[in-house]
């Protein structure tokens, strides 16, 4: 039985096909959920894809933080259940406090949409895992809040516990600037692209690896992240790990 | 009975936080000739009007709104503005 990836759909995502192609291209079987959802349909792990999450009014994200199909996603959460939120994902786990931190206005003030490189920092977690090396990975971002912020303290307990999952990188590999470098798209704090939770299970990041799934179409660099993802979901499912759905 | 409430919300970016739409309007005064005008901050305002049976109810609710939603706690601040109360009869003022 392949594994079963929710792709949580609100009014305004753009990006819910594409992560259904990406699951479809890693062998996985896709599962839309609609925002109105209180439940999870039994999924394994949950994408919260990209796009504007109820026009993205008021702040990115935070309408759609108090959707029910956002209720039982923390439910899903706090059990364990593995949630990856990409682009206007990672704005929603920012916003209903799953994930650290908040996506600001790009620093440059303009919509950014274009290749950029991202370096994992870290191989052994359920979202980099089958990434294989360190290596920059090409992929696209599309977004005006993109910016990631955290005060120091918090930027040094991230760091400290290994919770900063992707940085915005170079061609070469080296880290890229906060400010005045192109490698950096956004102005990201410590050139900070992704994030993942104390607990490890949900993990957030503004490029988009679910577009670079096949090379005929730019890059397949995205591969090992979804890959990470539905792999990790599995043997998560065949453990018979306790995950709470809904109404925890 | 109950009684409307009119209150404002305005949100603004908190002391330290990056606030490029700020800066770009700070970035702009040069091309107006304005001279000597600095620390410039965007933030945005919410009006809104609450039906309750007294004005320490209704502000107790607006502040629930504020810091839950209309506000992220972790970059921006709030501050509520009461602008006095009128009869559910006669309606939200315009």
């Amino acid at each position: 039985m392949s594994t079963r990836i929710g792709v949580v759909v609100f009014p305004g995502s753009n990006r819910d096909i594409d992560a259904v192609n990406a699951l479809e291209v890693v062998g996985a079987e896709p599962v839309v959920l609609w925002h109105e959802a209180a439940t999870l349909d039994g999924v394994d792990a949950i994408i919260l894809p990209g796009g504007f999450a109820y026009g993205d009014y008021l702040r990115a994200g935070v309408i759609a933080r108090f959707s029910p199909v956002m209720r039982a996603v923390a439910a899903f959460a706090a059990g364990g259940g593995l949630v990856l939120g990409i682009c206007n994902g990672f704005q929603v786990l920012t916003e209903a406090h799953l994930l650290p931190g908040a996506l600001l206005r790009n620093r440059g003030l303009r919509f950014v949409s274009r290749q950029v490189r991202l370096v994992p920092e870290r191989l052994d977690t359920p979202f980099t895992r089958a990434i294989g090396e360190r290596r920059p990975l090409r992929m696209p971002v599309a977004h005006g809040e993109g910016c990631f912020y955290a005060d120091a303290a918090t930027l040094d307990e991230l760091e400290r516990d290994g919770q900063v999952l992707f940085r915005y990188a170079h061609e070469d590999g080296t880290t890229a600037e906060e400010t005045g470098d192109p490698a950096n798209p956004n102005g990201s704090l410590r050139a900070i692209a992704g994030v993942m939770n104390a607990a490890g299970n949900v993990a957030g990041l503004m490029p988009h690896p679910e577009t670079a799934v096949e090379a005929i179409l730019g890059s397949d660099d995205g591969l090992g992240i979804i890959r990470s993802f539905v792999d990790s979901a599995a043997a998560r499912a065949t453990e018979g790990q306790p995950m709470a759905v809904g109404g925890r | 009975m109950t009684m409307d409430f009119r209150f404002a919300v305005n949100v603004s970016p908190k002391p330290g936080i990056l606030d490029p739409q700020g800066r770009a309007v700070e970035g702009s005064l040069d091309h107006l000739g304005i001279e000597g005008v600095s620390a410039v901050r965007v933030g945005r305002r919410i009006e809104l009007t609450v039906t309750a049976a007294d004005e320490a109810t209704a502000r107790a609710t607006v502040e629930r709104l504020a810091s839950e939603l209309l506000s992220n706690p972790l970059i921006e601040a709030y501050a509520i503005e009461a602008a006095g109360a009128t009869s559910s009869t006669v309606g939200a003022p315009a």
